[in-house]
């Protein structure tokens, strides 16, 4: 069961969207958030306070210049603390990209990103497989679903050691998986996880980049009309109406 | 003036893509006899006064908590500059 600490139902749900210094997609989540028929939230990273909103966006970019190690400062920021505390007390949590690396820093989800395996930065439509579709994020997909949305990056490769990849494995905690090619090395191809209640989830690729006709992935209907990351948004919404 | 120096590295499990990268590179410039290489992390901590027992125990924690991630990399030194010669 998720806990909703705001307002439920799908108009009413605000979804929360944190900004850190070097966050770049904050703007593209809250438009993502809006186009799925919820209000969007813009958080600050140095205020603990996160008004109220029924769920949480960790967006991706660079925060803090992936100094140190990606998402290592902005996992101290005073917002994470509150996230985590939310976290655990079942709020909805998405990382993606640099959010997902906040996630992990931040302990909330088990392993590490570093470097990809190829070294270089990366940026191209990425099909995935939705291993896990039980999630908070992830009800409005089909278990085996194939969705195109883009991957950009440079410490992509998701690394973990062997027994926890196979208790993530063996607990159906691989929600995305890479299609067709592995873009970074990372471990059994992983592209998202999730944590064991299943409301925090992260991953690399970008689904708030692939949620309007005509700016999204190449798709069967045509050029950019790609929105399979609409969904995200989608499976947050009833998620939150049926707590 | 006091100065610990804190020493990260990859765990060895891991693979560093940017040592690998590295030593990819050396025989280009004639260092053929390097067969591998890693590239870890070194930090200098400042402090005001002399580094004291105290001192290097936070140093420590900083080096577990923040400097280091334990999932990728270990912490494998934390010593005061000035008695090293680090």
């Amino acid at each position: 069961m998720v806990v909703s600490t705001g307002s439920a139902g799908a108009a009413g749900a605000r979804i929360g969207v944190i900004t850190f210094p070097g966050t770049l997609d904050d703007r593209d989540a809250l438009r993502a958030i809006r186009l799925a028929g919820a209000t969007p939230v813009p958080l600050w990273h140095a205020d603990a306070d996160l008004h109220d909103v029924d769920a949480v966006v960790i967006p991706g970019g660079f925060s803090y210049g992936d100094y140190l190690r990606a998402g290592a400062i902005s996992r101290f920021a005073a917002a994470m603390t509150s996230v985590a505390d939310a976290a655990n007390g079942g709020l909805p949590v998405l990382g993606i990209c640099n959010g997902f690396q906040i996630l992990t820093e931040a302990h909330l989800l088990p392993g590490s990103m570093v470097k990809n395996d190829h070294l270089h930065f990366i940026c191209r439509e990425q099909t995935l497989v939705v291993e896990n579709n039980t999630t908070a994020w992830t009800t409005a997909y089909d278990a085996g679903q194939r969705i195109t949305v883009p991957l950009k990056n440079q410490d992509g490769q998701y690394v973990a050691d062997e027994r926890t990849l196979d208790e993530l494995e063996a607990e159906g905690r691989v929600v995305f998986r890479y299609e067709g090619w592995n873009p970074n090395g990372s471990r059994r191809n992983i592209a998202g996880i999730t944590n064991e209640r299943g409301n925090v989830v992260g991953l690399m690729p970008h689904p708030e980049h692939a949620v309007e006709p005509g700016f999204g992935p190449d798709s069967a209907q045509g050029a950019r009309s790609g929105t399979d990351g609409l969904g995200f948004f989608a499976s947050v919404l009833s998620t939150l109406v049926a707590a | 003036m006091g100065r610990v120096v804190v020493e990260v590295m990859p765990k060895p499990e891991i693979l560093d893509p940017q040592g690998k990268a590295v030593v990819g590179a050396l025989p280009r410039l004639g260092f053929t006899q390097f067969t591998s290489v890693r590239q870890g992390k070194r930090f200098e901590l400042e402090v005001d006064g002399d580094v004291t027992p105290e001192i290097l125990a936070a140093a420590q924690q900083a080096a577990e908590t923040m400097l280091s991630n334990p999932i990728i990399e270990d912490v494998v030194r934390v010593v005061d500059a000035s008695e090293v010669g680090a």
